[in-house]
């Protein structure tokens, strides 16, 4: 699903955040990408989401070259990805409904279908009953399974998380995980950066463990 | 396919509707812009009314051409009397009129206050003179001029004088207010694309955050500016009624003075206001206007925000 090979990646003011970062991550996966800040987790979820480019190397998602993917049809790509973000990226003048069901009022789904789908990932985050409410109105953990439910409303092949338990208590942070494993065992796969070693150790799943913009470690599922 | 074209409709009368809700939420911003497209709409809107009035006017002039004949001091009122039947016969001449010499002396003292001076003089200096009408198939300039020439080929005429000149400088000066009509018109129409641009600028800065977010869950460039089109749309549509408001009620207050001024002239001349026909153009031409101004602000400043 995700291969990464030799990528560099030096930011526009010199800063390298990736020097030479080879792994794969299997379709189906569960796959935890953690470092100390700094060490390049970011940088690599952005290659994937194709917010940025590599420097050098080669990103492959979903058998596709990411450098032929050319600026035209970055919409069309990111629409097979969810993408779940930090500081949630939600809109604080839309009501939860018409946020959740953004992915699929900009690719075209039909009104109808998308009413369905977005009760549907409401439900899965466990939100139905909020669809009115204003992001604003609700708790840090609930607007972070606002951003789930978005990412994951086009029923994406690949979902990306991007520390995405950082601002939430570890009870909290805990059922985030717990969601984004049961969306993995119906066979998304999922990436998640993450510094929270202690709460990834509760999870059975692949490692990619980063250092100064390199792999220190990659291990498989350890059941 | 049916159903794609309705859901293609639905979404796009929702967007509409949409934009108009963004435009409502900040009245006085869009006050405004609104007012400043209307006010330069509305400046070469107005003087297209007038110069359409002063056109009318002098259409109907251009039909009253008149000839004035001036014979020989030796030709006699006879000489006129049989002239004058001669040019009766002819076919481009719809009517003459003779004022002898007496005549024209007794309106003359009585007119120009002179009355007292005039009779110093030996003997009348005024000739005999005949105003010619010509036909309303004859009244071409080419035709008048034909007809000018032909007479002052006659037998004691002296000179004869055509009344078109200064009708004929008069359309040339419409002619010159017509170009400039056009060119301030295609400027501030210029300007009111530079205003649409510039609020739909500020507009994508101030919703910056909201375009990113919707660029990242994969909305194409023409997706994420299909609104603002709609705004600059709703802000050309706003400004042309503002524009028709403004000259609607200029007019209304300019025609009574401008009757009463036609009146004490002897002319039944009346302003008169838009037509439709001219108000859909106009309506027309600033929603054009709008749509252009956001497309260019739009296309531009949104495939600049990258998330």
């Amino acid at each position: 699903m995700i291969r990464f090979d030799q990528v560099h990646k030096r930011y526009p003011n010199g800063r390298d955040a990736l020097a030479g970062v080879s792994f794969t991550v299997e379709a189906g996966e569960l796959a935890f990408l953690t470092g100390h800040s700094g060490a390049g987790k970011s940088s690599i979820l952005k290659l994937i989401a194709l917010i940025e480019r590599p420097t050098r190397g080669q990103v492959v998602i979903n058998n596709r070259n990411t450098a032929t993917v050319k600026a035209r049809g970055i919409p069309k790509f990111r629409q097979l990805i969810g993408v779940v973000f930090q500081d949630h990226k939600l809109l604080h003048d839309r009501p939860v409904a018409e946020n959740v069901a953004l992915p699929l009022i900009v690719s075209g789904v039909p009104r109808r279908e998308i009413d369905k789908r977005m009760r549907a990932a409401l439900d899965q985050v466990g939100l139905l009953g909020r669809e009115k409410s204003r992001p604003l109105e609700l708790s840090t953990g609930e607007q972070q399974r606002v951003g789930i439910a978005r990412a994951i409303v086009a029923k994406p092949m690949l979902l990306i998380a991007d520390e995405p338990t950082g601002n939430l208590d570890p009870e909290l942070a805990f059922e985030i995980m717990q969601l984004f494993k049961r969306l993995n065992d119906v066979g998304v796969t999922v990436v998640v950066a993450t510094h929270d070693i202690q709460l990834i150790d509760q999870f059975a799943a692949k490692r990619i463990v980063l250092a100064e913009g390199r792999v220190v470690l990659a291990e498989g599922a350890v059941v | 396919m049916k159903a794609g074209l309705q859901a293609w409709l639905a979404r796009h009368a929702q967007t509409l509707l949409g934009s108009l809700g963004q435009i409502v939420r900040h009245p006085i911003a869009a006050a405004m812009t609104v007012a400043v497209i209307a006010v330069a709409l509305a400046l070469p809107l107005f003087f297209n009314v007038l110069l359409q009035n002063a056109r009318a006017a002098t259409a109907n002039w251009n039909q009253a051409f008149e000839l004035s004949v001036y014979l020989t001091q030796k030709a006699g009122v006879e000489r006129a009397e049989a002239l004058a039947k001669q040019l009766r016969g002819r076919p481009d001449v719809a009517a003459v009129r003779v004022i002898t010499a007496d005549q024209a002396f007794a309106e003359f003292r009585n007119s120009s206050g002179f009355g007292k001076a005039l009779d110093a003089l030996d003997a009348n200096p005024l000739p005999n003179t005949l105003i010619v009408t010509p036909t309303l198939a004859a009244s071409t300039p080419e035709a008048t001029v034909a007809l000018k020439t032909s007479i002052g080929a006659a037998a004691d005429v002296d000179t004869v004088q055509l009344d078109t000149e200064w009708v004929q400088r008069l359309n040339a000066m419409l002619d010159v207010m017509r170009r400039v009509l056009w060119l301030t018109g295609g400027l501030l129409g210029l300007s009111v694309v530079l205003v649409v641009g510039n609020t739909i600028r500020l507009d994508i800065l101030n919703r910056r955050d909201e375009i990113e977010v919707m660029k990242l869950v994969g909305a194409t460039d023409g997706f994420a500016r299909r609104p603002f089109l709609y705004s600059g749309v709703w802000y050309g549509l706003g400004g042309g009624i503002g524009a028709v408001l403004i000259v609607a009620i200029a007019v209304a207050v300019l025609s009574r003075p401008l009757g009463h001024l036609a009146l004490l002239y002897g002319s039944p001349f009346h302003l008169a206001g838009l037509r439709f026909g001219s108000v859909a153009r106009i309506l027309g031409l600033s929603i054009a206007l709008g749509w252009l101004g956001s497309w260019i602000a739009a296309t531009r400043h949104i495939r600049a925000i990258e998330p």
